[in-house]
Parts: C-alpha cells; sequence; structure tokens
C-alpha cells in the first residue's frame, strides 16, 4: 500500500512536470513544422513569460490578468521582432545557420534579462491559493490544475488552428513543401511569422503558468528548453498529440526514476531515452516512418 | 544604473593604471570574483565590498598615509580565466596580496599560481580544500561548511532526533555538504536513512520528497542554495510533510523565505551566519556593532542590504589592512602579518589565524535561528 501510494505520488508529480515539457515541446514543433529549424531560443520565450508577469505585477502594479497578457503580448512582440530582424534578412541562409542564429538570439536575451532584471530568483503567487489536493494518497497544487487546463486549451487550439483555418492549413502546406506551397500562392515568409508570433505566445503562457511553482529567474530557460526539445523530438517533432504524450511520458519517467532507481540519475535517464529514441525511432513514438525526412 | 556602474568601473579602471605612475607610494591589492556568470551572486557583493571599504580606506588617507589601489577582474566563475588574470595581477599589476577567488574550483586552480609567485591570497570560498592542509600563502575567510553541518546535528542531537534523511544539491556545494554532513553524522552516532540529491536546475523535488517521506526520518537536512531549497519547501508542505527540516547556512537570506513563502518555512531551522541575524544579536556581541556599520554602508551605496558573500571579502581586506597597519609592506610580511595576526572581528566570525589554521573561525561562525512568521529567531 505505502509502495502503491508513493508511485501514485510519482506518476502525479511526473505528469505535472511532464505537461509542462509537453507544452514547451509543442512551442519547439510548431517552428519547425513551418521552417524546418529549431528555435534554441524557445526556453528564453518561457523565461521571459514568467519575468515579464512578475515585473508587470510587481513594478508596474497591474492585476494578475492584465499581468499575464502584458508579459504574453510582450513576448510575442520579441519573437515578431527576433523574426523579421533575425532570421527574415537571411535569403539563402541554411537551417543550420539559422538554428546558431537562434542560439545566439537566446544568449542575448538571457543576458538583457539579467542586467534588467538582475540576476534574483523571483517567484509568482500561485493562481488559486496553495492548499494541496490529495487524490488517492497522492497530492497535488491547484497550480497544477491550471497547468493541466492550459496544455489541454492548447492542443486543442493548435488541433483547431491547423485542422480548420486558411493560415494553420498553410501552414502545414509550407512544412510539407515549401516551395509547392510558395506556387499556390502562399507566402511562405508570412507564415514563418506567424509560426515565431504563436510559439513566442504559447512559450511564454507555459512560462507564466509555471513560474507559481517552479520559479523564475534570467536562466530557467536553458534546462526547460532543453527538456522541452526532448519532447518535441519523442513526439516526432510533430505539433500534435505526439509531442504531448512525449512531454507527459519524459516527465512520468523522470519522476519514477527519480523515486524508484535513484535521483542523481534523474536527468541522465531522461537523456538516455532521448538518445534511445533517436538512435531507434529517429522518427519520434508515434510517427510512421518516412521515406524522406530533411 | 547597472550599466553606471559599468561605466564607472571601467573609468576608476583606467584611472588606476593612469595614475599607478605617479603614485609610487601605493599599495596595490588584486580582486578577483565571479561578478559575472553563475557563481554571481558570489561575485558581486563581494566586488562591491571591496571597492567600498578601498574608497572608505582612501577617503580617510590611506593605510599609514599611503593610498590603496585597486585591481578588480571578473573571472566569470572559470577557473582558467582566474589562473590568467590570477598571473596578469602579479606580474603586470604587480599587487602585494590578492582577496578572492569566489569559488572554490577557481580558487583551487589559483592556489598554485600563488604559491610559486610567493603572493598571499585571501579566498572567498568555503571549500575545506583551500586551507586544508594548509598552504602558506592562501587563506580563506567564510567558515569550513563542516563548521555549519556540525552546528545542525549539535541541534539534532539536542532534540533526540536519531534517523535523518539528507537532500542535498548535485553541485559541489551540495557535494561537499553531503560528504561533511555523512562523515559527521557516522561519527555523532546518526542514522542515515535516505540519501537523495536533485540537481540546481530541478523544478520538482517531490519524487525524492516522497522516498524520504516513506523511509520516516525524525528529521531532513537540506543542502544547497536558492531557488532549490525553496522548491522543496513547498514541495513539502503540498506533501504534508511535518519532519523537522534543517536547512545549511547556503539559504540564510530573507530571500529564501520570499521565495519559500513564510507558511511553508514556519519552524525550519538553518546555521545562519551572523550577518544575516545581525539586528537579533544582544549588543555585548563582538560582532554586533561591525555587522550593523558594515550593512548601513552597503545599503548605503548600493541600495540593497549587504549579504553574507560580500563579508567575504570584507574579511579579506580588513586581515590585509591589519597586517599593514603593523607596518608589512611587502607581499612575505603581509602573509607572516595575516598569519600573526591574532583575534579579529570580522563580518564572518571572529579570525584567530595560526601557522595551523589559515581559516581561523570555529563553531560561533554560525547561529542557529528558526523561522518563524516570517522572520528570523535566534534558538537559544
Amino acid at each position: 500500500m505505502e509502495l502503491l501510494n508513493q508511485v501514485t505520488q510519482f506518476v502525479i508529480s511526473g505528469l505535472a512536470t511532464g505537461s509542462i515539457y509537453a507544452l514547451i515541446g509543442l512551442s519547439f514543433a510548431i517552428i519547425f513544422n513551418s521552417t524546418g529549424i529549431i528555435n534554441f531560443a524557445q526556453g528564453e520565450f518561457v523565461m521571459l513569460g514568467g519575468v515579464l508577469t512578475i515585473f508587470s505585477l510587481n513594478v508596474l502594479h497591474l492585476p494578475l490578468l492584465a499581468a499575464i497578457v502584458v508579459a504574453v503580448a510582450v513576448t510575442t512582440i520579441i519573437g515578431l521582432l527576433f523574426e523579421r530582424l533575425a532570421i527574415r534578412p537571411l535569403k539563402n541562409a541554411t537551417p543550420l545557420m539559422l538554428i546558431i542564429i537562434t542560439i545566439g538570439a537566446s544568449i542575448l536575451i538571457r543576458g538583457l534579462v539579467m542586467l534588467l532584471w538582475g540576476k534574483d530568483t523571483q517567484a509568482l503567487p500561485a493562481f488559486s491559493g496553495t492548499d494541496p489536493i490529495s487524490i488517492a494518497g497522492a497530492t497535488l497544487l491547484p497550480q497544477h490544475l491550471w497547468i493541466f487546463g492550459v496544455t489541454v486549451l492548447v492542443i486543442i487550439g493548435c488541433r483547431l488552428f491547423f485542422n480548420h483555418t486558411i493560415s494553420g492549413k498553410a501552414m502545414r502546406a509550407c512544412s510539407f513543401n515549401r516551395r509547392a506551397a510558395n506556387l499556390v500562392g502562399i507566402s511562405v515568409g508570412r507564415m514563418v511569422l506567424f509560426s515565431f508570433v504563436i510559439s513566442a505566445a504559447v512559450g511564454s503562457l507555459a512560462g507564466v503558468i509555471i513560474a507559481p511553482l517552479t520559479m523564475t529567474a534570467y536562466d530557467v530557460g536553458v534546462m526547460l528548453g532543453l527538456k522541452g526539445f526532448c519532447a518535441a523530438i519523442m513526439g516526432g517533432m510533430g505539433s500534435g498529440l505526439g509531442t504531448v504524450l512525449g512531454g507527459l511520458i519524459l516527465g512520468t519517467l523522470e519522476s519514477l526514476g527519480a523515486g524508484l532507481i535513484s535521483s542523481g540519475y534523474k536527468d541522465a535517464i531522461a537523456f538516455f531515452i532521448l538518445l534511445l529514441i533517436l538512435f531507434i525511432r529517429p522518427q519520434g513514438l508515434f510517427k510512421k516512418g518516412e521515406t524522406e525526412r530533411v | 544604473m547597472r550599466k553606471m556602474f559599468a561605466v564607472i568601473g571601467i573609468t576608476m579602471l583606467l584611472l588606476c593604471s593612469a595614475s599607478a605612475a605617479f603614485a609610487a607610494a601605493s599599495i596595490k591589492i588584486g580582486g578577483l570574483f565571479a561578478v559575472t556568470g553563475p557563481a554571481s551572486f558570489l561575485g558581486e557583493p563581494e566586488k562591491n565590498t571591496l571597492e567600498l571599504l578601498v574608497k572608505e580606506a582612501n577617503a580617510k588617507g590611506g593605510i599609514n598615509g599611503s593610498k590603496i589601489e585597486l585591481f578588480i577582474y571578473d573571472t566569470g566563475g572559470d577557473a582558467t580565466k582566474a589562473v590568467q588574470l590570477a598571473n596578469k595581477l602579479i606580474k603586470n599589476d604587480k599587487v602585494v596580496a590578492i582577496v578572492g577567488p569566489s569559488t572554490t574550483g577557481e580558487s583551487m586552480a589559483v592556489i598554485p599560481v600563488v604559491e610559486k609567485e610567493q603572493i598571499p591570497l585571501i579566498s572567498c570560498a568555503a571549500g575545506i580544500k583551500i586551507t586544508d592542509p594548509v598552504k602558506k600563502w592562501v587563506f580563506k575567510t567564510p567558515a569550513n561548511d563542516h563548521v555549519a553541518a556540525e552546528k545542525i546535528l549539535i541541534q539534532a542531537e539536542k532534540l533526540k532526533q536519531k534517523n535523518i534523511a539528507l537532500i542535498t544539491v548535485s553541485d559541489s556545494f551540495g557535494s561537499s555538504g553531503r560528504e561533511q554532513l555523512k562523515q559527521m553524522a557516522a561519527k555523532r552516532g546518526f542514522k542515515i536513512v535516505a540519501d537523495e540529491v536533485y540537481s540546481p536546475k530541478d523544478s520538482d523535488m517531490t519524487p525524492q520528497l516522497t522516498k524520504i517521506k516513506a523511509a520516516k526520518p525524525d528529521a531532513i537536512i537540506c543542502w544547497g542554495t536558492n531557488p532549490g531549497p525553496a522548491i522543496i519547501t513547498r514541495n513539502l508542505q503540498q506533501l504534508g510533510i511535518k519532519t523537522q527540516v534543517y536547512q545549511s547556512h547556503g539559504v540564510a537570506s530573507k530571500k529564501y523565505i520570499e521565495l519559500a513563502t513564510p507558511q511553508a518555512a514556519e519552524g525550519i531551522m538553518l546555521p545562519a551566519g551572523k550577518l544575516a541575524v545581525f539586528d537579533l544579536l544582544k549588543p555585548t556581541d563582538p560582532q554586533a556593532k561591525l555587522l550593523k556599520d558594515y550593512n548601513t554602508d552597503y545599503k548605503k551605496s548600493y541600495g540593497v542590504e549587504a549579504s553574507t558573500f560580500g563579508g567575504y571579502a570584507y574579511d579579506g581586506f580588513q586581515l590585509i589592512a591589519a597586517a599593514i597597519k603593523k607596518g608589512a609592506v611587502t607581499p612575505a610580511q603581509i602573509r607572516d602579518g595575516i598569519e600573526k595576526n591574532g583575534r579579529m572581528v570580522g563580518v564572518s566570525g571572529i579570525f584567530k589565524m595560526s601557522p595551523t589554521d589559515h581559516n581561523g573561525l570555529d563553531l560561533g561562525a554560525f547561529e542557529m535561528v528558526r523561522i518563524v512568521k516570517g522572520d528570523w529567531v535566534i534558538v537559544k
């Protein structure tokens, strides 16, 4: 019974952490799907979401909801500027060059935030209290429910957008074949811009809802970005359920590994799984093999 | 504001190097701090403190009539860079003593350089390896980790807690603490029923704590620096674990209580450097006045409370200044002066340097405090 309770707690903790990874993984996948690049500044969008909310709350004295809206809006604008100023001007850049540019951007954003707001870790108050909720001998916090809720909403939103709107369909078209998409009259450049905007918005939203739990500082984006990237790889870089499942599996395995095997190897377990997947199923856990993948 | 500091800093450096040619009789002191990078929470207050002290001393006409020239370099927490900069300080700037580096890794890397060049180094890092075994030219001002560990275990002994659980961070601070705790716990007859670790960037420690809960310890000892211990404190509240928790001196600041929330941190005990609780000390405490003055001066100059870490540089400078006041001029004389300094009241504690002890602090460097309603209370 004791062990069962423990395992329940491990799984619940794992799912909560996993949905954070899933959200960040989704925002990786959105950009990858329309541009073929991996945006390593994604973790910085997550960080900006948290830091800007705290700034709006504590310095501008906005109410929580307004602070969140401001933070997400500002991050989205930063995502937009990033695409316009750093990605767009390079007409014939290879994906590798663009990826290196995103790494540069991540260092720049991190440095600026450090200079502007300092190096201290800060916490956001929980949205709806900190009284633990107990489920089958395990506990979780109201904030976890927020994370689950927002993740579900974002997945549904992505689904609707990519399958039922012209822009969404156009973005998918770009991901399948940019040239053909261009030929049928889709402005590929605009779709790339859209993808950065959406992914900055989703990333910063993730940053906002996790800030009360994990706290935030100028350098939290690195590890979160890496774990989100793992989730996206596990899901085969799809912007759908695959990435979400990837995130949840990663979170749960990490937590079970830390609890049942050894907490010293928690990160090692996560990255070992990532390597295994890259070796055995590079197309992701849930995707059928493709004949061509560039 | 920070930019302004940077500009002022650069200008000052330029002025220093320009005026070096004119002021021949000045005393040159070097500083090596991790002002940027992951250890910047150490390096920044250390640099600020040293600059503040030198400014104050020069405003009073210097030490024994000679002005002090300060050369501070940013190591970024990188051991290789620290070694290069130490060489630069010794060979180009010709300093007579060095305060820093900020971290144990950098200090260990710099030690061979200063031993060879015979320049006294006063490290601001806590690792026990720095002064144990004693090295001729190396001193350090932070108390050893094992002093804090011992303080916690003595308190646990008093409360008759036998079975203890450890949760430590997997960086150098945490692993050093873990080693010291395990060694000393074995010596004092404690039983370690759980030994968990977490990595510095982890955002959820409920798996480790669930495991600890199942081991039913009498006390949990957590060893880390923010934000980890704050997250652990919140996780403990979430899991409804009511066991007595001890934190290390690594989180002895109000920031920890703020991050962990006062409700979750209620009742937690930790060994704190006296600077953190200076306003609770008895007025008869020999450190009380010095700590109050340091905090006031620091706050006036930089707008924030002084931190324990800045205190390491404070003590380092005072040791050098005391030696110079007694007539030391050359690096060798300063080294001897520091070693024979006798009793000196500092920020980190009361120093008693000797040829066999180049740290000179004992259990008195820490006060055991308990968190009550978001504030510290000294445990009797």
